[in-house]
């Protein structure tokens, strides 16, 4: 913890060095950078519109990590969970809040679910190892986003900009008191309880500890372990796709291309600085959301392009990648 | 009818598109052939992509550019090998990283240079060969480093294959703590080898935007650094087959321009996703025959299946 904690102020040290040979005042641009997200009620709130995705995409990566499964395709699965639920606020003629928002809820989950799928079907039958075949997905369904809201669901009404329709009012995540967070922040909340006491406190995750630890030994007591393999990944790319859900649900209100920016990179990335613990992970994630929103606010003040924000994660990573005494989810 | 031209001209496209990822997929292969998977490669190919481009503006040599791009990819390597070699970090994890640093760092540094254009390099056509039948234009037809990439699979595999420093990388791949027992330097091996990796993948997006597109933009590799630690496995971790991989999926690209330039009734995002499905497909068909040539090193990280 300390050592995380000093690797992290060293990676701010360098990235202040690092504005200051661009022609910056590291200090000004920290001033804002802290104010901007740690030091008022709008900033913190923003922090936790970036967690609730982060968080999700996290425990994509958390729950298959637990049974030795590397998941590195939350990104195209959040985009496909974001399509699924777009279709069902679109077209199911839903009107009733409460039915319409579990109804996209499950949609995400499921599309979320279906992407994954398709990695754990290449392992399984082909033998394809899933952190290349998640990888590749992340870029076949992004294209796929883009097929939709270029083509058949493009708002007709939209000005030739590619997006779909705004959902109506019941397709949409609540706002919380005049901020852009919502209501899409009980979905991080359940989610990282229920896998926490899954894995800590039912046979199910004892099992799945076994598994990630020794699959033949796991084997050999009768554990059915392609089971878990296949339900590990579908729950976690599931979970995955809900940030998909909860980002057209609750900010952007339609589906349109690029609705993440490698937020399902930040998530893995969030889980291993986590150790793939869920309540860790609430930590690392808020983290990579405060980087994330204090960049953000350096994009507009300092003039830095929003993808100099990747160079203080980069940073904060490999330090505290670094510094640790023991990775402590090896290999 | 229309699917024959396309296909005609896929196969003459095929070459020109493969080239950046084939100098990836070398380095790949060196790279993991040591023992470490480095999901970096996207990140030091954006770097060769982007240093190489900016050089090449600044200095009006795309020589230079060639070779400041390796330099920066190289460069970022570093940072990942002293992260997972001396300190012993998860190399997904660090790989993963060390991709979205460069994309960061890519992103801030090119960022005046998006509109500019360059003449870079452009094909050499080599006389007699290039009138070949069928394949002449699409092999003879290209530019320098296109080349030396049909020159280097040969040479990397007799390398690897036949001399002591092949020898000893294969050997700490295999095996660190044998190779330690029997007096070499694994840890220095290996950092070597990430190095070499991350240069050949920089050159590779050198040649991307100094000889392919002429252009730089942000995230212009799309995800063809990826593409290469896909290509080493159906490669069986061989710089020969690496060639073939290359190919394979520089020919979906070519088949895709082809498609959208006959105007094929296609969303032209389905398109775009022929690149990456292929290389899936070509996974899903040989990986079975790849895992008996896995590094025995790699087996702790991809295990289960390659």
């Amino acid at each position: 913890m300390v050592r995380s904690l000093a690797g992290i102020a060293i990676a701010f040290v360098l990235f202040g060095l690092f504005l200051s040979l661009t022609g910056r005042n590291p200090l000004n641009a920290y001033l804002r950078f802290f104010g901007g997200t740690l030091g008022s009620a709008v900033g913190l709130s923003e922090v936790g519109v970036r967690m609730i995705p982060i968080i999700l995409t996290g425990l994509g990566a958390a729950i298959p990590a637990r049974i030795g499964l590397i998941n590195v395709g939350a990104e195209g699965q959040l985009y496909i969970g974001a399509w699924a639920a777009t279709g069902v606020a679109l077209f199911s003629g839903i009107d009733q809040i409460w039915l319409m928002i579990p109804a996209m809820a499950l949609a995400g989950f499921l599309g979320g679910a279906l992407w994954g799928g398709l990695a754990i079907v290449l392992r399984s039958t082909r033998g394809v190892n899933e952190v290349i075949s998640t990888l590749l997905l992340n870029f076949v369904a992004i294209l796929l986003v883009n097929v939709f809201v270029f083509g058949p669901w493009k708002n007709s009404q939209g000005f030739g900009y590619p997006y779909t329709p705004d959902f109506g009012s019941a397709a949409i995540l609540p706002a919380i008191g005049g901020t852009r967070l919502h209501l899409g922040l009980v979905l991080p909340v359940i989610a990282v309880v229920v896998v926490y006491l899954v894995l800590n406190r039912t046979s199910w995750g004892f099992n799945m500890r076994a598994i990630g630890g020794n699959d033949a030994a796991s084997r050999r007591r009768g554990i059915p372990v392609a089971r878990y393999l296949v339900l590990g990944m579908l729950v976690g790319a599931g979970v995955a796709g809900l940030a998909g859900m909860a980002e057209v649900s609750g900010i952007q209100h339609h589906l349109r291309p690029g609705i993440s920016n490698n937020l399902g990179l930040l998530g893995f990335l969030a889980s291993w600085l986590a150790g793939h613990n869920p309540l860790t992970l609430i930590g690392t994630s808020f983290l990579i959301a405060a980087i994330m929103v204090g960049g953000d606010l350096l994009q507009i003040g300092a003039n830095l392009p929003s993808a100099a924000t990747f160079i203080l994660i980069g940073l904060v990573l490999f330090l505290v990648l670094g510094m640790r005494r023991k990775d402590l989810a090896t290999p | 009818m229309t699917v024959l031209v396309a296909l005609s001209g896929a196969l003459a496209g095929a070459v020109g598109p493969g080239i950046s990822v084939l100098y990836a997929t070398y380095g790949e292969v060196i790279t993991e052939r040591a023992g470490r998977i480095n999901l970096g490669v996207e990140g030091c190919m954006l770097m060769g992509a982007c240093f190489g481009f900016i050089s090449t503006v600044e200095s009006g040599s795309a020589a230079l550019g060639v070779l400041a791009g390796a330099a920066a990819g190289g460069a970022l390597s570093l940072i990942y090998a002293l992260l997972v070699v001396k300190l012993n970090t998860n190399q997904l994890a660090t790989g993963i990283a060390l991709t979205l640093f460069g994309m960061g760092i890519t992103a801030y540094a090119g960022r005046e240079y998006v509109s500019e254009s360059i003449a870079g390099l452009n094909p050499i056509p080599i006389p007699w060969l290039v009138d070949l039948p069928v394949l002449g234009r699409a092999i003879f037809r290209q530019d320098i480093l296109a080349y030396s990439a049909y020159g280097l699979g040969p040479l990397l595999w007799f390398v690897l294959k036949y001399t002591r420093w092949g020898l000893s990388l294969r050997a700490v791949g295999e095996s660190l703590s044998v190779s330690f027992a029997a007096g070499r330097n694994p840890a220095l091996v290996q950092v070597l080898a990430i190095a070499l990796g991350g240069l050949l993948a920089g050159l590779g997006g050198a040649q991307l935007s100094i000889a392919f597109t002429h252009t730089w933009s942000e995230g212009m590799t799309a995800g063809r650094g990826f593409v290469a630690v896909a290509l080493v496995i159906f490669a069986m971790w061989s710089p020969m087959r690496a060639m073939v991989g290359a190919f394979l999926f520089g020919g979906a690209i070519g088949l895709q321009l082809q498609l959208q330039s006959l105007g094929a009734p296609l969303s032209p995002f389905i398109l775009d996703m022929f690149p990456y499905i292929i290389t899936l497909a070509v996974l899903a068909i040989w990986t079975g025959a790849a895992l008996r040539a896995i590094p025995e090193g790699l087996k702790s990280v991809l295990r289960g299946g390659v």
